[in-house]
């Protein structure tokens, strides 16, 4: 028989009583004398008695609830797991081209709302791959990185202002971004853990005021607007031909003009560039550079006395980090058509790492699983818009009680050794 | 012929603690060299200089001629001084093979687009460093579990990842902290062989901390005594194992 856990109970109520307290059960009044304070009414204070029974409930419950959950988890190991490329190639291979197969497929079965939904989570998706190197691989806890994602975007907007197109500046962005990464990253990087986390809060801060003043260069507050779409070989999506485009897509193909088009080609274009960073991390993560990310996650003082010098380690994780960020940056840009820093503020950063955390610390799969819940999942419960953050919140509460290693925890990629092979 | 290091007058202060004084040492090429003495005496904190973990106070370190202190750790370790640590610092989430790659990281080819892109010269450099760390694999008996997790591995096995882990990096000293603290009888024995065929096959010279006598009196070919941070006596086993002054201060009678 589990123990009932009181003390416990009776504290969390009062504390929660003193927080909530003061928000929900005191009220300012104005009155002759200026304001006063006055007990809330009855419906604010009904849900306070609510929310402090909850409290003391599930407090009081806890052990018995979760004591067993726990003694099951352990003695039942999570056992799903998809197959990895090395142990089992042609499951593998089979199920990627099957995602990938429905991916491309599934934009011409459903609505325009829902393609260009997607779109938006593709782009998560490739915040939270470039993240999880940071983050998870290397374990540098940033939270500036919308500050990348942002350099990226600025710097599409301002050069398509004159007259490149997306596909030149796509790789500049991403340059321009993993700069900025390592210029930032040299002097941070000799911090640890929270200072570490603080200072780049600072940086993805400093990058969005200064966005918001160099009003001569970014438009301030008013962000820059009428940013051209990217074409499809110089062919433009638009019904009549707006930019550097020599043709527009519906006039050379002679169908009629469907706005549904361009929605879907960005949709796939944004397939494409995710496609290409899960290509790419996955490289990285089986070369050297990659496991020393992660060998420097694991232990630095071992990273040095093994000859492995931390602070370049950090700094190509960080700029290749940023890179990626660049890269969703311009695409964001070009797919909005419209930009201001109020696109790049901190909860941003907080939602991409809440992407990462959720997945599963390096885990790609996990990443793009989480991107999909992070940005889906709001969409559905739009009823419920007010209390997002809200969600939010007990979503992350719950994970980590429940799993704390994320949806999907990284698999390490299984190495054959040469005799092992042929017996 | 000149010792392969040699260090003078080490001294390591921290704050009104003199942890080491005026230690010196000198180690051969091909020899196992013993630094023992009580809890606290300052052995484990003589590595920490050696291999740029702390900075001496003062005191002069030369590898090779070469002045060692100053130098960061990364620095002294691509020189071919490793170490492992008194409690064992494996990469833990990372597989046994994995711990043993990374370790190798400055002879792989790192260059980035080589390995996006899979070139022939990545993949030799990969297959050779796969080969290589299999080799040591198989000499501390780890084979079997080389796609385990490090952090999985029975204590004994880890002790001897760690090793090997430090031989992969290819090092002409190996200072090992205390590698018997925790270990079977067995485990120790085999140590002891271990050692002994690091120097005699793989010609690399071991510096040692051990509280283990029959192992360090097996093995050693010189011993260091510290106590308190000054050097007591130094000299062949069997001078150590006499001598009045370190029987006191450290091994008692027997
Ligand atoms: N970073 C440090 N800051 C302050 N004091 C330290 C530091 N490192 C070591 N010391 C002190 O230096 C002295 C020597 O410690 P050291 O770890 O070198 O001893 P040791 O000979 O390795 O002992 P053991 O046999 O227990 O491992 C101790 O008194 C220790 O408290
Ligand atoms: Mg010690």
């Amino acid at each position: 028989m589990k123990k009932l856990n009181l003390s416990g109970a009776l504290i969390s109520t009062v504390t929660f009583m003193l927080l909530a307290g003061w928000l929900l059960g005191i009220r300012m009044e104005p009155s002759s004398s200026g304001l006063k304070l006055a007990l809330a009414d009855e419906q604010h204070l009904k849900w306070l008695f609510i929310g402090m029974a909850a409290v003391f409930l599930s407090q009081l419950l806890h052990p018995i609830i979760f004591g067993n959950r726990k003694a099951k988890a352990s003695s039942k190991k999570f056992s799903f797991k998809l197959p990895s490329p090395e142990q089992n190639p042609k499951a593998y291979r089979l199920v990627v081209s099957f995602a990938l197969a429905a991916a491309i497929v599934w934009p011409f079965m459903v609505s325009r709302g829902s393609v260009d939904l997607a779109t938006l989570t593709l782009i998560y998706v490739m915040l939270g791959l470039g993240l999880n190197v940071v983050v998870g691989l290397a374990g540098l806890l940033d939270l500036g990185y919308v500050g990348f994602y942002a350099v990226g975007a600025y710097t599409y907007a301002l050069l398509s202002a004159d007259g490149f197109g997306f596909w030149m500046c796509l790789p500049i962005a991403g340059a321009m971004a993993a700069l900025f990464g390592f210029l930032l990253g040299f002097p941070v990087l000799r911090l640890r853990g929270d200072y570490l986390a603080i200072v780049t809060l600072g940086f993805g801060e400093i990058i969005r005021l200064l966005l918001n003043n160099l009003t001569h260069l970014t438009g301030g507050p008013n962000g820059i607007s009428s940013i051209p779409k990217p074409t499809l070989f110089g062919l433009e999506f638009n019904r009549r031909l707006k930019g550097e485009g020599f043709d527009t897509f519906h006039n050379f193909f002679g169908i009629s003009y469907n706005s549904q088009y361009k929605v879907i080609f960005l949709y796939l274009m944004a397939l494409l560039l995710v496609v290409l960073t899960v290509i790419v991390i996955n490289r990285l993560l089986r070369m050297p550079i990659g496991r020393a990310w992660e060998a420097l996650r694991e232990d630095e003082i071992a990273c040095r006395s093994l000859g492995l010098n931390p602070t370049v380690v950090k700094l190509t994780a960080f700029t290749i980090g940023a890179g990626f960020a660049g890269f969703a940056g311009s695409f964001f840009a070009a797919r909005q058509g419209f930009i201001s820093p109020e696109s790049f503020t901190f909860i941003e950063s907080a939602i991409i790492l809440a992407i990462v955390v959720l997945g599963g610390m390096g885990s790609q799969v996990g990443v793009i699983l989480a991107a999909i819940i992070m940005t889906v999942l709001p969409e559905m419960a739009r009823e419920f818009n007010e209390y997002r953050m809200l969600m939010f919140g007990l979503m992350m509460v719950f994970m980590m009680v429940w799993r704390p290693q994320g949806l999907l925890p990284m698999s390490r990629p299984h190495i054959e050794l040469k005799e092992e092979a042929k017996a | 012929m000149n010792p392969l290091l040699e260090v003078n007058g080490l001294t390591m202060r921290f704050g009104g603690l003199l942890a080491v004084n005026n230690v010196a040492l000198s180690l051969n090429e091909k020899e196992v060299v013993s630094v023992i003495g009580p809890n606290g005496a300052g052995k484990t904190t003589v590595f920490n200089c050696l291999t740029g973990f702390y900075k001496p106070t003062a005191g002069q370190i030369l590898y090779r001629g070469e002045a060692l202190q100053g130098l960061a750790g990364h620095q002294i370790a691509r020189k071919g001084i490793v170490r492992t640590f008194q409690h064992v610092r494996l990469f833990k989430d990372m597989s046994v093979i994995e711990n043993l790659l990374v370790a190798q990281h400055r002879h792989l080819n790192t260059n980035f687009l080589a390995g996006l892109l899979k070139t022939p010269a990545f993949k030799k450099s990969e297959s050779d460093a796969l080969a290589f760390a299999e080799y040591w694999l198989d000499k501390v008996d780890l084979k079997e579990f080389a796609n385990r997790k490090a952090g999985n591995l029975a204590y004994g096995q880890q002790r001897r990842l760690e090793i090997a882990r430090c031989m992969v990096t290819r090092p002409e000293i190996l200072m090992l902290d205390e590698p018997a603290a925790g270990l079977n009888p067995k485990e120790t024995d085999d140590l002891d062989k271990l050692i002994i065929d690091l120097r005699d096959n793989e010609s690399v010279s071991v510096l040692l901390i051990e509280h283990d006598m029959k192992l360090v009196m097996g093995i050693s070919d010189r011993i260091y005594v510290v106590n308190q941070g000054c050097p007591l006596a130094n000299g062949k086993p069997e001078d150590i194992r006499n001598n009045p002054e370190v029987i006191k201060a450290y091994l008692g009678e027997f």
